[in-house]
């Protein structure tokens, strides 16, 4: 799959991939960095580390869906994978003061006026970026406070006020202008204001509606789950049913029935279509939902709502048997058994839709066939080149992180439209930059040891009084100690084992010494081929090769990435420094950046 | 070199043999060697060896002198009896290991000092006695504890790393082997695992005295331009006689060849060595013509790898002092001391 010249550095997509962590974020946020310097007990710089990369440490540091996670190495050779995005807490709660270390907007600004409608993590993404390039960034929101779905959404046990309060008064304070209370309610009014550009950010804001019979006559009874948790958050709602069923397997329907049983409710039920491995939620917030006491049903199809005298009694349900057919395509089959669930109150998650009432379709915006705004996947751009997207309103709905890292792609394009430039040709490519590790024959600027500790659990309220306040906040965050243990089961991904084939001799001491086998000196081959040929099975294929030639023997040096511990041995044990531990620092371009890509290759001169 | 351990992680979700151990329990210590020694491939060769063997770590002795080579049993089978004996004097404590309890695997590690120089006589008489062991030397041409000077391996015209050419004959252990009677020899290369690990494990299945003699190139001192000890001379100058498989008597031969090119030579305890012939004419069952083409090659200045010399059905010191079957150290006072009875029976047929 990478295969390298003589002498040459394997590519920087293979380097960047080999950080599976940072590869599988959507902003590539530098997750080997910042743990690394939680472990010095450098907290604020981690949180900076943080902010230029994702910009809301502290929030997503409690509720981002991980991506991370399941890509991180140390769950492919261990049992559990490292506490990613809770350490990302861990540098938020402990940072002190930081204000001295963020950036103040340049006094002189570029006289360019850009506009975001919507207050949620893309537009603040998007603001944050260009103010620091100078713009002068005004957004719009119709709430009466910033933070988007964020705010509304996430229920406040799970992120709490303050969290928001503060990473938004982070890019307000880069004299970003908040309007509060606007609704925006045509873009071609706020075309006609003169902007010079218009970024997009309004979400997913519809819930999707559960078109079955007795709906109407049950309404009163029968809430949309996405404003059934924007009206909790805003305090217009305060109790809940007795017994409650929520429909839908998502985080939504995660947040709606766990809110509902500290709201009182004291028979709550999950359910879901498909089965309990299919379900969208995450894993952990499913097992949250267990632990306070929620019942997840699988496998039952919703088909009316019952009701007497206006009043909502019940929800009946067909089970379904869940099959797979030839090609694994999962269809749900009919059993004929049905099933009425009695109940007071229905909460319908079963996803989230775009809608762009507000956008004149006479403006020369395009919409797709699905009625999402035809862009361009790279740039954001949308066929009005003054109007870009992001988040959940670009390409449908997503989560947080996505959002931010569309933020990021937005604000390039922003940035190289206003200043005349082509927003594709023009484009900054990433930068990376590598930096040997070696200090002496068995000392490294990093931890080399592997630690074999156990994932912190991440300690919470007790379940008593959990459920007794909604905004109490359910987790404690970890403590110095647990934040240390967790930081050292980091296996340093980002610290490159990288082999010059010219140097090498030969001697097999970084195949002997490797504690998952995972180099071989072969005859060359295809990668098919190679894989049988390894010293320890290769069998993920997801996983890359690195096979360098250009050896004395006309053999190749394979090293299998996918159990690769960066423990740093093979060069300790190289005589002749043929394998070195080289820091890859991968810097995503954000709007500002310079022109053009700067390679490993180019990197390695200096390295 | 290095101060880490080798991470645990994965260690207990690796492939087990047949008797239920992974590779990694028959390892050691972390070496202390200088990165890049042959001798560490040694070392992983053994580990391969035992483990694809099926040898239960404890029912092993490693034995050894003094040495860069000798240290090396500290850093394979930790779980394992060992030795580490005085300079040259491995043989005879080796020799009384063996005596001692003959149902253990015996392994003998040694250098090219610690086995041609102060250890050469005591070499010599464990071979031509037959002592059951698998006696690997770890070959470099230096001596690399006292930095660098040349050995009685070390060839004639070669260099040094400051440049001093060697004026002293060497000494060819391979010939001395098989002209004292060593029923099983070999030569190889620490840099080739491939042909290493089969002929370790052909030694550690040998009744009888099995020598290797492993060229492990010393990256600190003898690895130059100048050497012909060096990882670049012997890959430029290898001439591998034939390929060995080792299989075990409960194993099924699964592997082809063609017939004709394949020799099939039984050990005592029911292994067979599969040799496969290589390009050149070799007969590793006839010990005159071994020798002599072991000269005709050490003339050209190539190097002649692989199991250089087998005897079939070949027996060990054990047998020649026709010792008891048991162990002398299983022998209980009863045995040893039979009675008065018996007593003077002896002496009766003294008189």
């Amino acid at each position: 799959m990478s295969s390298t010249t003589p002498g040459v550095r394997p590519a920087p997509s293979h380097l960047h991939q080999v950080v599976d962590c940072q590869w599988a974020c959507p902003a590539h946020t530098p997750v080997p960095e910042y743990l690394r310097l939680i472990a010095a007990g450098r907290y604020a710089e981690s949180y900076e580390v943080n902010w230029w990369s994702n910009v809301f440490p502290g929030i997503l540091g409690r509720v981002c869906d991980r991506p991370c996670e399941p890509a991180c190495r140390r769950g492919r050779v261990d049992e559990e994978p490292v506490a990613i995005c809770r350490m990302k807490r861990v540098a938020a709660d402990l940072k002190g003061d930081i204000s001295a270390r963020l950036p103040k907007a340049p006094v002189k600004k570029n006289g360019k006026r850009v506009a975001c409608v919507g207050a949620g993590p893309a537009s603040l993404t998007v603001a944050r970026d260009l103010a620091l390039e100078g713009y002068a960034v005004t957004i719009f929101d119709g709430g009466t406070q910033a933070g988007g779905m964020m705010r509304s959404q996430i229920p406040k046990f799970r992120l709490p006020d303050s969290v928001i309060d503060e990473e938004c008064g982070y890019v307000a304070a880069l004299d970003v202008e908040v309007v509060l209370d606007r609704w925006i309610n045509s873009l071609g009014a706020l075309r006609s204001e003169g902007w010079d550009a218009i970024f997009v950010g309004t979400g997913a804001p519809r819930g999707r509606e559960a078109d079955l019979p007795g709906r109407a006559e049950a309404a009163a009874n029968v809430h949309i789950g996405i404003e059934w948790l924007a009206n909790l958050a805003f305090g217009h709602v305060e109790t809940v049913g007795r017994r409650v069923v929520v429909l839908g397997g998502g985080n939504t329907a995660m947040d709606c029935c766990r809110s509902a049983r500290r709201l009182g409710a004291e028979d709550v039920q999950v359910i879901v279509r498909s089965g309990f491995d299919e379900m969208k939620a995450s894993p952990w917030e499913k097992e949250e939902a267990l632990h306070e006491g929620v019942l997840i049903r699988n496998c039952m199809v919703p088909l009316a709502f019952e009701h007497t005298d206006g009043q909502l009694t019940g929800v009946t349900f067909e089970h379904v048997e869940v099959q797979r057919d030839a090609r694994g395509k999962r269809a749900l089959m009919p059993t004929g058994r049905m099933e009425t669930v009695a109940c007071d109150q229905v909460l319908v998650a079963i996803g989230q839709e775009n809608t762009f009432p507000w956008i004149e379709r006479d403006l020369g915006l395009a919409f797709d066939q699905w009625g999402m705004p035809a862009l361009n996947e790279k740039t954001l751009q949308s066929s009005l080149p003054d109007v870009f997207f992001g988040g959940d309103s670009a390409l449908g709905p997503k989560n947080i992180i996505t959002a931010v890292a569309q933020g990021h792609t937005a604000a390039v394009s922003i940035d190289l439209f206003l200043r005349g430039k082509d927003v594709v040709a023009d484009r900054p490519g990433d930068r990376i930059t590598l930096a040997s590790q070696k200090m002496g024959i068995h000392e490294w600027a990093y931890d080399s040891a592997i630690s074999d500790l156990d994932r912190e659990k991440m300690p919470t309220q007790a379940l008593e009084l959990a459920l007794k306040d909604i905004k109490l906040e359910l987790e404690l965050g970890f403590d110095v100690k647990k934040a240390c243990n967790e930081a050292s089961r980091c296996l340093n991904c980002d610290m490159a084992t990288v082999f010059t084939a010219k140097t090498c001799i030969e001697c097999d001491s970084c195949v002997d010494i490797c504690p998952t086998e995972c180099i071989t000196f072969t005859e060359d081959g295809t990668d098919d081929d190679l894989r049988t040929r390894l010293k320890a099975p290769a069998p993920n294929l997801e996983q890359m090769l690195y096979v360098a030639d250009g050896l004395k023997t006309g053999r190749v040096m394979v090293k299998d990435e996918n159990l690769c511990l960066h423990c740093g041995l093979c060069s300790e044990r190289c005589p002749t420094n043929a394998w070195d531990m080289l820091k890859v620092d991968w810097q995503v371009a954000h709007a500002g950046s310079q022109a053009g890509s700067v390679g490993a290759e180019a990197a390695a001169v200096s390295a | 070199m290095t101060y880490l351990a080798k991470p645990r992680l994965l260690a207990d979700v690796q492939p087990r043999n047949a008797i239920g151990f992974t590779k990694r329990d028959y390892e050691g210590a972390i070496s202390t060697l200088c990165a890049g020694c042959g001798h560490d491939s040694v070392s992983a060769a053994i580990v391969q060896a035992f483990y694809e063997l099926d040898i239960e770590p404890h029912r092993v002795a490693k034995m050894s002198g003094i040495g860069c080579s000798s240290k090396t049993p500290d850093y394979f089978l930790g779980a394992s009896h060992g030795f580490n004996s005085v300079h040259g004097r491995m043989p005879s404590v080796a020799t009384g290991a063996s005596l001692a309890n003959r149902e253990l695997t015996l392994i003998g590690i040694s250098g090219d000092g610690d086995t041609a120089s102060i250890g050469i006589g005591q070499f010599a008489h464990a071979m031509r006695r037959g002592l059951n062991i698998a006696y690997i030397v770890e070959n470099n041409g230096v001596y690399g504890l006292t930095k660098g000077q040349f050995s009685a391996t070390a060839d004639k015209g070669s260099k040094s790393k400051k440049g001093v050419q060697n004026a002293d004959a060497p000494i060819d252990l391979v010939a001395l082997a098989l002209q004292l009677g060593a029923t099983y020899v070999a030569r190889s290369f620490s840099g080739d695992k491939d042909q290493l690990v089969p002929l370790i494990k052909g030694a550690l299945r040998h009744q009888g005295a099995a020598f290797i003699d492993v060229i492990s190139p010393c990256v600190t001192f003898n690895n130059h331009s100048g050497s012909t000890k060096s990882y670049d001379y012997v890959r430029e100058h290898n001439e591998a006689v034939n390929r060995v498989e080792v299989i075990q008597p409960r194993q099924e031969i699964t592997t082809e060849y063609e017939p004709g090119s394949v020799r099939r030579v039984m050990q005592h305890d029911g292994t067979a060595l599969l040799l496969r012939k290589l390009g050149l004419d070799y007969d590793p069952t006839d010990r005159n013509r071994a020798m002599n083409q072991l000269h005709e090659w050490n003339a050209k200045g190539e190097i002649l790898t692989g199991l250089l010399f087998v005897e079939e059905g070949a027996d060990d010191l054990h047998h020649h002092l026709n010792t008891v079957a048991k162990p002398l150290n299983q022998l209980t006072q009863a045995e040893l001391c039979p009675g008065q009875a018996v007593l003077d029976k002896l002496n009766a047929a003294l008189r």
